[in-house]
């Protein structure tokens, strides 16, 4: 069963407490959209879920496809099945995306092919990792890693920010093909990349817990119509405050 | 006494402006020396360290070769296809050979600088000369090796290498010693004119012991539209190593480029910079340097670019790596502008592996392991470097050596 299953989890960085029990499902075969306004925790959530050191975990549990992987290194869990589109990667001197793209697929790959699913110029391959990219170019190349890497379970943090009109259809069409037969849990702040996916669960992230869940069309149609001011003023997310 | 001889007498006693002092008179002197012979009848563990620093036993891979062990020039050859292109003989024979070859002897490296140039004005032992014709292309490298096989044992080298006008070569120089050999000095005097229009790149790799000290004195006179690239690794343990090699770069449009990898392990001191000196009209230069430092080493990464051209640009990048937290690194680039219009620029950074980095690669499947030695690996990225095909072979080959492995 590729499920991810978050039970109850509380964790800390640098002595800030960034989540406070979370629970979270996301059953095989679903994709959900997480939302929530900036510093509500969302990319905590994917760090935690990833294990990086930084995170402290307090309490509580993640399982994926039924295992517990709560202390299980990073490399450990990305290879049961995990994958991520980060939102601001950092810059590597000297490695070149090619590099990393050659250890995801563990073969030979068709590199026009491949960067042509996330119109990315071939030539990428052999520039420095994330060295000089634009903010497009960035997301591009963070999406075709997963492409390549093919994992069951993949997550997309902030996928669309920074990405002009073209691209956004070109990389929402490239992930909603992807997540076909794979689950996900795709993180936007402001929605647009939504046009292109078929999501089956939204969740909305407020003071570093899930306020509230549900189907997507009607929480994402009043978010993007009144903004996060409108699940202020909900009582669930009043009574988290 | 002539006035040269007594100011370098006296300078016997001078310390180097960096890098520890050195008593001269802790190391030996006397040696046997080596009858001539080639390459391949040579001991098997003197081939297998002359290879570790880029000497190539093929022949058919280098046009030429300058083989000197402690103070015996054993071999000195210039490949049939190259004779008449290109010489090879030691310093000695070239100053007999060549009246005028004293014009360029002591002439930009100055003998009383220091002990060690004294040293080698006043115990000089040999090392090669080295000249390319005027018009002539060698397309494949030259090659000299320098070779200790004493322990606690002192060689002082002088080199003389002249590239003639339109020439173009590459020279690689391997300096390595016995793997007996744990303590003892080199010094190497080298000289370098790149007259007008050639094209010279100087490749020299070192691997001494644990206890050697080493003192390398360098400069280069690049005439007009003429191109110098030097470069330098050293990645195996050394007690001190200090250089500051020099290029002026006096002709119009002349060219200088260094690049530097250091990694410094165990104890080793490395005080390793370049400087660029620009003289002439559109002279341009370049200095890139990245030094890693494990274990206990200490690197000064130095680096001085000086404008004397207003119409004169040059950047200056160092960029170090610690691996330890008993290591350490000083980068130390300066600039000085002597008129106006001249351009030149430096950057320089120095930290650890950052952590975001290797989770990032970990996030991508990579173990931690895998993920610093890709990092590594990749921080000793030497396609920047601009090297000649062959070279940059050589070269990655003896990075992966160091830090390969996990990949």
């Amino acid at each position: 069963m590729k499920t991810l299953r978050i039970e109850d989890l509380t964790v800390e960085i640098a002595g800030k407490r960034v989540l406070g029990g979370v629970n979270l499902e996301v059953p095989e075969g679903e994709t959900h959209v997480l939302l929530g306004p900036n510093g509500s925790g969302k990319t905590s959530l994917i760090t935690s879920i990833l294990g990086f050191p930084s995170c402290h975990i307090l309490s509580g549990k993640i399982r994926f496809n039924g295992t517990d992987i709560t202390t299980m290194p990073t490399d450990e869990r990305v290879k049961l099945g995990i994958g991520v589109a980060f939102q601001n990667p950092p810059q590597i001197r000297g490695v070149k995306l090619g590099d990393v793209l050659r250890h995801l697929t563990r073969r030979k790959f068709d590199e026009v092919k491949l960067a042509g699913t996330t119109n990315i110029p071939v030539d990428f391959f052999g520039r420095d990792l994330n060295l000089g990219f634009s903010g497009g170019e960035l997301k591009r190349t963070e999406i075709l890693q997963l492409l390549a890497q093919r994992p069951d379970f993949a997550i997309f943090d902030e996928p669309d920010s920074g990405v002009d009109v073209e691209n956004l259809e070109v990389i929402g069409k490239a992930i909603n093909e992807f997540l076909k037969n794979r689950s996900g849990l795709l993180i936007t702040h402001l929605g647009h990349i939504l046009r292109y996916l078929k999501v089956d669960k939204a969740h909305v992230m407020f003071y570093g817990t899930i306020a509230c869940s549900g189907k997507p069309t009607n929480i994402i149609n009043r978010i993007m119509k009144k903004g996060y001011k409108w699940c202020e003023r909900c009582p669930k997310v009043k009574r988290l405050h | 006494m002539p006035k040269g001889k007594k100011t370098t007498l006296n300078a016997i006693e001078k310390p180097a402006a960096f890098g520890p002092d050195l008593d001269l008179g802790a190391f030996k002197r006397e040696t046997s020396p080596w009858p001539p012979c080639t390459i391949s009848t040579l001991p098997e563990d003197i081939v297998q360290r002359a290879l570790s620093v880029g000497i190539s036993t093929e022949e058919k891979e280098r046009a030429g070769t300058y083989f000197q062990i402690d103070h015996s020039a054993i071999l000195q050859t210039i490949r049939k296809t190259f004779s008449g292109k290109a010489e090879i003989m030691t310093t000695g024979e070239a100053l007999k050979k060549y009246r005028w070859a004293k014009e360029y002897w002591w002439k930009i490296v100055a003998a009383d600088t220091d002990k060690f140039t004294a040293l080698a004005k006043l115990k000089w032992d040999q090392g090669y000369f080295i000249r390319v014709l005027e018009g002539q292309k060698i397309t494949i490298p030259l090659q000299a090796c320098l070779f200790i096989s004493k322990d606690n044992f002192n060689q002082n080298v002088h080199n003389l290498i002249i590239a003639e006008p339109n020439s173009e070569a590459q020279i690689i120089t391997g300096c390595t010693v016995h793997p007996n050999v744990q303590s003892g000095l080199h010094v190497g005097i080298s000289e370098f004119y790149v007259k007008k229009n050639a094209k010279l790149t100087f490749t020299m790799i070192h691997n001494w012991a644990q206890n050697f000290n080493v003192r390398p004195r360098t400069a280069a006179l690049v005439d007009d539209d003429a191109t110098f690239v030097s470069n330098y690794m050293c990645m195996k343990p050394v007690k001190s190593l200090q250089m500051y090699p020099v290029a002026y770069c006096k002709g119009a449009n002349s060219r200088v480029r260094f690049n530097t990898i250091l990694h410094g392990n165990q104890n080793s001191h490395l005080d390793v910079g370049s400087k660029v000196v620009l003289q002439g009209k559109g002279s341009r230069g370049e200095i890139i340097t990245r030094a890693i430092a494990s274990d206990n080493a200490q690197i000064n990464a130095r680096g001085l670019l000086v404008g004397e051209h207003e119409d004169s640009k040059a950047h200056l990048e160092c960029r170090g790596l610690l691996l330890s937290d008993e290591a350490f690194i000083h980068a130390i680039p300066e600039l000085v502008g002597k008129v106006k219009g001249t351009e030149l620029s430096h950057e320089a950074a120095v930290g650890k592996i950052a952590e975001e980095q290797i989770q990032y690669l970990m996030a991508r499947g990579f173990s931690e392991t895998e993920a610093e030695s890709l990092i590594i690996r990749g921080f000793m990225d030497t396609s920047i470097f601009g090297l000649p095909d062959v070279l940059k072979k050589d070269t990655e080959r003896m990075i992966d050596a160091t830090f390969g492995g996990a990949l």
